[in-house]
């Protein structure tokens, strides 16, 4: 039989449309009707399994197994995180969803405004079922402007907090810089230890004509969290943008960022580090679109993968016909700590014009057990050795960020993530 | 001091070394030479506790430890030190951070605390200036792009700052020029003590007119088939190792 079957709906798909049912769907600054569009593309394809091929390697419909309600409201007791660099830094609090003025910094920088997030026409490029969700349950999410040609000296932080367990939230913010503007955010994906709790963020992203912008996002959620989080980031001309993405919480991780080049002569340095041990599963998967000419980009992703864990990594860079001069360069490292532990490395080109000037690459491998013996023949213990490697081996992803200040911060997490010294 | 006794080790199912008996004495310098294949680096690399080696028989004690029981950063910090014929490159990994890491661990497995930064600092200042390290090699991640040289005169500042009472040297000669042999000897023979010793090992004489032994061993198929006084080397310069290693094949 040719015949679509229609698999059955799992219990976190019912779950799911009996809590649509029972939403207010007059909050968060979005249609109802919006969200009803929405929650039907999501009912249409349902929740994403491994025949679709951008889910091939998380097979979420497998993996989630429940679906928890969404937060109502923001919890009470939030426990807030000392800020990565309290000397400059305005923190901007979401708990469990939804925007918290009372634990934000009252003073915002100077050319930075926040406001409720208004409806928009969504700078996601496809459809996808996950983002269709977050658009159907999205919360009171925050938009960030950064007014034109303003530098923004202090770093802002944005705590994403979950407290409690058993619930989901559905973070939906967006970040407007305008042009010739010059911004650090740092967002933070955060919860109780041990608890069990869902998070679907999307993050709308528009860098203006000669900005400069770092996006910065550490996820380090409970081990027991399920993450999944959708990124459209939108360049314009001349400017000039850093990603970083660090997983290093939950259980089953999925960030997906998609970047279209709108305007020429820009830079992108797209990066990440996934630092995954027990049954971990994470999953970084990049879009990245050169619609126009003379575009930089470069992608590094590295991964540390210890015991039982998995780590996926998804790329693909498309060059389109008109992208003449196209510079992409794509790498993804990994190194496996384990007999068990398990990689995916998906990276794809596809490219229609003819002057470009493109690579990706992928390398799996152990520690070197020349340079272990090097370190310990110094007299430094094995675990320590094994541990200034690791550092070693994740260090360049860091390195390679030109801003003195990030790589500092990036290094500090990453030293104490890792339990180390140095 | 250092004992070893018909010292036999495999690599892959081959045995490379075939019974070794050595005795390094506190203050003594002993140059290893042989030819190539001989088993000298292999030597080098299973005193140091390289893990590639299976040690069939024989032993090796250092101040009446069994050194065969522990691991290479025990043995270090014990007192051995292995000056590499190949400094490992290793990216990512901040000289000054390794240099300081490496000293502190000894340090600690001595019971000792940790040297405060500014003394380390100070140290590190102090010995690289002798073997004309500069503060720009030391900047750089361990050994990348150092040359050849450079990266011996970094094994021998290593070697200065951890103070061992053992120094094995694997063809520390090799890949330097004139100049570089000289700065790189005088930094060993400034770490010649009473208390220390020394086992030199290289292809050639050259580097035994820098750093003068008390001992010379010749090496040939994994064993030590002669000894003698410094003047065997100037021997063996002359003559070359057929003797040696036509002697072993008969």
């Amino acid at each position: 039989m040719n015949a679509e079957v229609r698999v059955q709906e799992t219990q976190a798909e019912a779950s799911l449309i009996e809590q649509f049912a029972g939403l207010a769907k007059d909050q968060g600054g979005v249609s109802a009707e919006t969200r009803e569009k929405a929650f039907a593309e999501f009912k249409e394809a349902g929740l994403p399994h491994r025949r679709v091929e951008e889910w091939h390697y998380t097979d979420l419909r497998a993996k989630m197994r429940q679906a928890f309600a969404p937060a109502a409201n923001a919890g009470e007791a939030v426990a807030l995180p000392e800020l990565l660099d309290d000397g400059a830094t305005a923190r901007i609090a979401i708990v469990d969803g939804y925007y918290r003025a009372d634990l934000s910094s009252g003073v915002l920088p100077e050319g930075v405004t926040i406001s409720p997030i208004a409806e928009g026409a969504s700078l996601f490029p496809a459809k996808d079922a996950i983002i269709s969700l977050n658009a159907a349950f999205q919360q009171e999410g925050v938009s960030i402007e950064v007014a034109e040609g303003v530098e923004v000296a202090t770093a802002i932080e944005i705590s994403h907090i979950t407290t409690g367990a058993e619930k989901a939230t559905y973070p939906r913010n967006r970040f407007v810089v305008g042009n010739g503007a010059n911004v650090l955010i740092v967002e933070r994906f955060l919860g109780e230890a041990g608890a069990v709790y869902q998070t679907n963020a999307a993050t709308e992203i528009r860098v203006g004509d000669e900005a400069s912008a770092t996006f910065i996002k550490l996820q380090d959620e409970s081990r027991k969290a399920q993450h999944l989080d959708s990124v459209a980031l939108k360049i314009g001309a001349h400017a000039d943008v850093n990603h970083f993405t660090l997983n290093a919480g939950s259980d089953l991780s999925r960030t997906q960022l998609f970047v279209e080049f709108e305007g020429e002569e820009s830079n992108l340095g797209a990066r990440g580090i996934s630092v995954l041990g027990d049954t971990q599963h994470s999953d970084v998967t990049l879009f990245v679109d050169h619609a126009v000419p003379n575009c930089e980009s470069r992608e590094l992703y590295k991964s540390v993968i210890a015991d039982k864990a998995r780590s996926v990594f998804q790329g693909k860079i498309i060059v389109r016909p008109d992208a003449q001069k196209t510079d992409g360069q794509m790498m993804v490292q990994s190194l496996l700590l384990s007999e068990e532990a398990e990689m995916n490395a998906k990276p794809e080109l596809e490219i229609f014009a003819d002057d470009v000037q493109c690579a990706h690459g992928s390398t799996t491998g152990e520690i070197d057990e020349d340079l272990l013996f090097y370190l310990r023949a110094r007299g430094i213990p094995e675990a320590e050795a094994r541990k200034m490697l690791v550092l070693a081996f994740l260090a360049e992803a860091i390195e390679e960020i030109e801003n003195e200040r990030v790589v500092a911060l990036l290094e500090t997490q990453l030293r104490a993530l890792l339990g180390s010294e140095e | 001091m250092l004992e070893i006794k018909n010292l036999h080790a495999h690599v892959e199912g081959n045995e490379i070394l075939r019974g070794i008996d050595l005795t390094v004495k506190p203050g003594e310098v002993h140059a290893i030479m042989g030819p190539n294949g001989s088993g000298k680096s292999t030597l080098s690399y299973v005193l140091a506790g390289k893990e590639d080696y299976e040690i069939t028989e024989g032993s090796i004690s250092y101040n009446g430890e069994d050194m065969l029981e522990l691991g290479a950063d025990e043995r270090a910090a014990a007192g051995m030190f292995l000056a590499f014929q190949y400094p490992i490159e290793i990216p990512g990994v901040a000289t000054m951070t390794f240099l300081k890491t490496a000293l502190n661990a000894q340090r600690r497995s001595r019971g000792l605390e940790d040297l405060p930064t500014p003394e380390f600092m100070k140290l590190v200042k102090e010995k690289s200036k002798d073997l004309n390290v500069s503060p720009e090699m030391l900047r750089r991640p361990l050994n990348v792009g150092f040359s050849g040289g450079e990266k011996k005169r970094a094994e021998i500042l290593q070697m200065a700052l951890l103070e061992p009472t053992l120094c094995v040297l694997d063809e520390t000669d090799s890949g330097l020029d004139i100049d570089a042999l000289r700065i790189v000897s005088e930094g060993v023979n400034k770490l010649r003590d009473p208390s220390r010793g020394m086992i030199v090992i290289t292809h050639y004489q050259r580097l035994l007119d820098h750093i003068v032994p008390d001992f010379v061993h010749v090496l040939s198929k994994g064993k030590i088939v002669k000894s003698g006084g410094k003047e065997l080397a100037l021997e063996l310069e002359a003559n070359g190792y057929a003797d040696y290693v036509g002697e072993e094949a008969a």
